[in-house]
């Protein structure tokens, strides 16, 4: 697998197509989108440094496509500034179209030239140079993606996965100083959008381009991205690595889409949460008063009955890597879900002990404006 | 096997077809009774036309065949022009007036073309109003003093029908254009292709397919008409049809010189498929997203306003003001005649009926195709569809034979078995009309049904049955219910053609038996068309409902893109691009993605 990614995407004797291509950044600064009654994009400040890949990550009508929308040019903001590579691209008295800022776009549903052959659709952008050395450079953006071979076939001969690997080489070609790209990975089934997906974010890492991909999946993002921004009602609500967003998450929003907690409601005092499961340390932000203890399922450890909590086991489900388990906990009014390796030993009906680890315990407070 | 495993292996498995006979029985006899004016067209002609056929290829075919080329030529290049571009300006830029010019420039629609070459008969006059105006304007007295081109000329009527007819192209390309190009254009221009490189370089060729489509429905009108093309002093093949056969009486004549005109209706259909070969290519899934218009200001809105404006003035605006002033004038100097009103009242009524017949036989042949599902069935489909390409003139010659027959047959077997003779029953009643009628227009109220059908996804047939449902009843409980929107604009559709049909009207209707249209061409043959202004207003009134349905059908497509992003159809324009199911019965491109917005989504298009 690794050989032959390396096969791949190894720069060709001549160098690769994207040879002496400055990785570009953009800035967006106070942007605001508005269609009629609805804020799609609300004061929003962003910027992708040089190399960097940033994802927009979101659940759909978050404001993320908008964005890159914006980005691109295929849209103009309402108010607030664009800039690429320092030059102001949008802005209160600029508006430079998308033809002209050398940004390459890729869709979720690859957007090929349905009238036009392969080669063709990633020749479209090359029309400024001689159409031999056009021709030239196509085939050569076609072989970094191992297509060259289908050159002269039209796309609907192409698998999915195909078609958006001539998606990318299409919008590579013409050398665009940033990559935008919404949701490329969405059509491709499971299996094969992480290979299509790894080979895709080699390919853009080597070449040291910048790109902005929209996902509304949580794990796709923290798979691709160097630094993620988590979008919701067309504002960023945080960003940084995904590190930053899984275990210091600053709401209770961004801590819940990456994963799915075990939630108690409880109440702070002093900084302390008592719950039927035991105390945990309150972060000092959370207020005295009722707040919403998050325990993550892979938190929950069980042992023999009498070490640790009292409980019972109600369900397990087998799914291969780990076992789903259900335990009911006297005094929580929903039962508690955890993912544990090798608990096959464990029945319904058990009774059993229960550890909670504290550092996979965050808590809000219940009236978070974000919840 | 039980109950359970046939409805769901319905429709897939042929033996659990049950009940596919009768229904296919139905169809066959629907495809004979259109195609049975064609057969009996070409046994007329196989009778020979004694001395005429050396004097027709001599000085008559010769001179019908260019003029019709030419016809057909230049229409076709101006409603390409106008239809195609006005539909990407108002598709892909926003500038003043747009929403309302989207609509207005479908209002040509409604005004047949021997109306408008009428109107412009008496506007272009030397002392109608423009040539008046114009005197008065550059200072001239008389108007031997200011010459100007006549519009009684091949280039006239070019020009007025390029006007009248380039709503088809508007219509079907810019369905095409939002459907299916959004995130295509987009990645053309971040891949640096200005304004002109989009239009021409991905919007045009993809929109082939379309632009073929409605090219070849507006030809077929151009050849279809009889009126415009004789007044205007263009004599094309349909003209010298209509003469042969009225003024030299000579039957087998004129149907010689009607089936090469279907030759020239094939050549069309063959070069309308060549153009569109390529529309599985145009067909690919391609998510659909309505393409955001790109605001044009300063000089480049202006002449975008000027160019959607100009095709609104010409083919409807002035001759809808001419007709009103006229049909004013007229009513306060007579008031409105007992005529104009039996006439109305004649009219409507034929045209009611021929309508519930379309749609009656329609729904009989669409449904076969979907319940039988086989090669036969397609074919049937096919045939019955023929008749939209089958002018008028063409039409009215073939039934004559046939009805003839008939009602010989009837008033023979009446004489024998009643001793009292029924006359001529069929052509006496206007049933030869309501058969003409309904077996031209048949293709749009099959395509609409169609292309209903089309938007149910059979797993709610299958659903249906696995639910307990017989056959009849997932028609009946299911797909009915789902289609009416379709029927009903399918329906106005054929209505509407029908009230304005004029070539077949003035050959089969029964002695003494005015249609409006009718009464507008006797008016205009004597030269009096302004006494028909009353009759042409009504019959462009009529015309405008459809128009109306279709541009605000169209208007809430837009609202309910915005509000659910899933594409909601427009019925009436399918029917109307499904019209050209005469051309193949296969779904045309322009709505192939448009099965994608099936009711499984539980949006309802109606809303």
């Amino acid at each position: 697998m690794k050989a032959s990614l390396q096969k791949l995407f190894s720069p060709g004797p001549d160098g690769a197509i994207a040879r002496g291509r400055c990785a570009g950044f953009m800035l967006i600064e106070s942007v605001r989108q508005v269609y009629g009654h609805l804020v799609a994009i609300d004061d929003v400040s962003l910027a992708v440094a040089p190399g960097e890949i940033l994802c927009l990550l979101g659940a759909s009508g978050c404001g993320k496509t908008t964005l890159l929308r914006l980005a691109a040019g295929v849209e103009a903001p309402t108010s607030g500034r664009i800039l690429l590579d320092g030059r102001e691209v949008a802005g209160p008295s600029v508006f430079v179209p998308p033809e002209e800022r050398g940004v390459g776009l890729v869709f979720q549903d690859y957007a090929l030239f349905p009238h036009m052959s392969i080669v063709d659709n990633v020749m479209f952008g090359l029309r400024h140079m001689r159409k031999a050395a056009a021709r030239e450079l196509a085939i050569r953006a076609l072989d970094r993606v191992a297509l060259a071979r289908y050159a002269d076939d039209f796309p609907h001969m192409l698998s999915g996965g195909e078609q958006q690997r001539v998606a990318l080489a299409r919008a590579l070609a013409p050398r665009p100083s940033i990559i935008l790209m919404d949701e490329p990975f969405s059509n491709l089934d499971q299996r094969l959008r992480e290979t299509i997906r790894e080979e895709t974010m080699t390919l853009l890492r080597e070449e040291g381009i910048s790109a902005v991909v929209v996902t509304h999946d949580p794990e796709e993002a923290m798979h691709i991205a160097d630094r993620i921004a988590l979008m919701r009602a067309g504002r960023i609500v945080q960003s940084g690595t995904a590190e930053d967003l899984y275990f210091r998450p600053e709401t209770l929003f961004a801590a819940r889409f990456f994963c799915d907690f075990n939630e108690i409601e409880a109440t702070s005092r002093d900084g302390v949460v008592e719950t039927p499961l035991g105390s945990f340390p309150a972060p000092a932000e959370v207020p005295n008063g009722p707040c919403l203890v998050c325990i993550r399922p892979q938190a929950l450890q069980i042992a023999a009955d009498g070490h640790g909590k009292a409980a019972e086991v109600v369900a397990r489900r087998f799914l291969g890597r780990v076992d789903r388990i259900r335990i009911r906990v006297p005094g929580l009014p929903r039962d508690l879900h955890a993912r544990l390796r090798d608990a096959r030993a464990y029945r319904p009906g058990q009774k059993v002990g229960l550890q909670v680890d504290p550092r996979d315990v965050l808590t809000f407070p219940t009236d978070s404006p974000k919840s | 096997m039980s109950s359970l495993t046939s409805a769901i292996l319905w429709p897939f498995a042929p033996r659990l077809r049950r009940g596919v006979g009768g229904w296919l029985a139905g169809s066959f006899v629907v495809a004979a009774l259109v195609a049975a004016p064609i057969v009996s067209l070409a046994l007329l002609a196989a009778q020979g036309s004694g001395d005429l056929w050396p004097h027709l290829v001599a000085y008559i075919l010769p001179q019908a065949f260019r003029d019709t080329l030419l016809l057909l030529g230049g229409v076709g290049i101006l409603v390409v022009t106008i239809g195609a571009s006005a539909a990407w300006l108002v598709t892909a830029y926003d500038f003043p007036g747009r929403r309302w010019l989207e609509w207005a420039l479908l209002l040509p629609l409604a005004m047949p073309t021997y109306i408008i070459a009428y109107a412009y008969l008496d506007l272009l006059h030397p002392i109608g109003p423009v040539q008046s105006g114009l005197r008065a304007l550059l200072g001239y007295e008389s108007p031997r003093d200011l010459i100007l081109p006549d519009i009684r000329s091949m280039g006239g009527c070019i020009l007025l029908f390029g006007f009248v007819l380039y709503p088809y192209v508007y219509l079907s390309t810019r369905a095409m254009f939002l459907m299916q190009i959004a995130s295509l254009v987009e990645v053309a221009r971040t891949l640096s292709a200005g304004r002109a490189g989009v239009f021409f370089r991905v919007a045009l060729p993809l929109a082939r397919p379309a632009i073929a489509v409605g090219t070849s429905l507006a030809l077929m009108e151009a050849l279809n008409d009889v009126g415009a093309s004789e007044f205007l002093g263009v004599r094309t093949l349909t003209v010298s049809i209509y003469s042969t056969w009225i003024n030299r009486s000579n039957l087998p004549g004129a149907a010689q010189i009607a089936l090469l005109m279907l030759l020239v209706v094939v050549t069309l259909i063959i070069i309308e498929r060549f153009a569109r070969r390529r529309q599985r290519y145009a067909g690919a899934a391609q998510r659909q997203r309505k393409l955001t218009p790109q605001r044009l200001g300063g000089w480049r809105g202006a002449l975008a306003v000027v160019a959607c404006l100009v095709p609104v003035l010409i083919g409807f605006v002035l001759p809808a003001l001419y007709l009103v002033t006229e049909a004013a004038k007229r009513i306060r100097f007579a008031g409105i005649s007992p005529e104009i009103v039996t006439q109305t009242i004649t009219t409507v009524t034929i045209s009611a009926i021929a309508t519930v017949v379309a749609l009656l036989l329609g729904l009989v042949l669409a449904f076969t195709a979907r319940l039988a599902q086989r090669a036969f069935s397609a074919m049937l489909l096919r045939v019955a569809s023929l008749g939209y390409a089958v002018p008028g003139t063409v039409l009215a010659l073939g039934l004559l034979a046939p009805l003839t027959a008939v009602d010989g047959w009837i008033d023979d077997t009446s004489r024998m078995v009643f001793g009292v003779g029924t006359g001529l029953l069929l052509f006496g009643s206007g049933a030869a009309l309501v058969y003409a009628y309904a077996a031209r227009f048949l293709t749009i109220s099959t395509g609409g049904i169609e292309a209903g059908l089309a938007r149910i996804s059979p797993s709610l047939d299958h659903a249906g049955r696995t639910l307990g449902a017989s056959a009849l009843g997932v028609v009946t409980r299911i797909q009915l219910p789902l289609i009416s929107p379709a029927l009903l604009s399918a329906g106005l559709l054929v209505f509407v053609d029908c009230m304005k049909e004029l070539p077949a009207t003035l050959l089969l209707r029964p002695l003494n038996l005015e249609t409006l249209a009718t009464h507008l061409y006797g008016e205009a043959a004597r030269g009096t068309y302004e006494d028909g202004s009353v009759a042409a207003l009504a019959i462009v009134l009529f015309g405008l409902v459809p128009v109306v349905l279709l541009a605000r059908l169209g208007q809430r497509r837009i609202v309910a893109r915005g509000r659910t992003a899933e594409p909601v159809d427009n019925v009436a324009s399918d029917s109307l691009i499904l019209g050209s199911a005469a051309l193949d019965a296969a779904p045309v491109p322009a709505s192939g993605p448009q099965v994608n917005g099936s009711y499984v989504s539980g949006t309802d298009p109606r809303t």
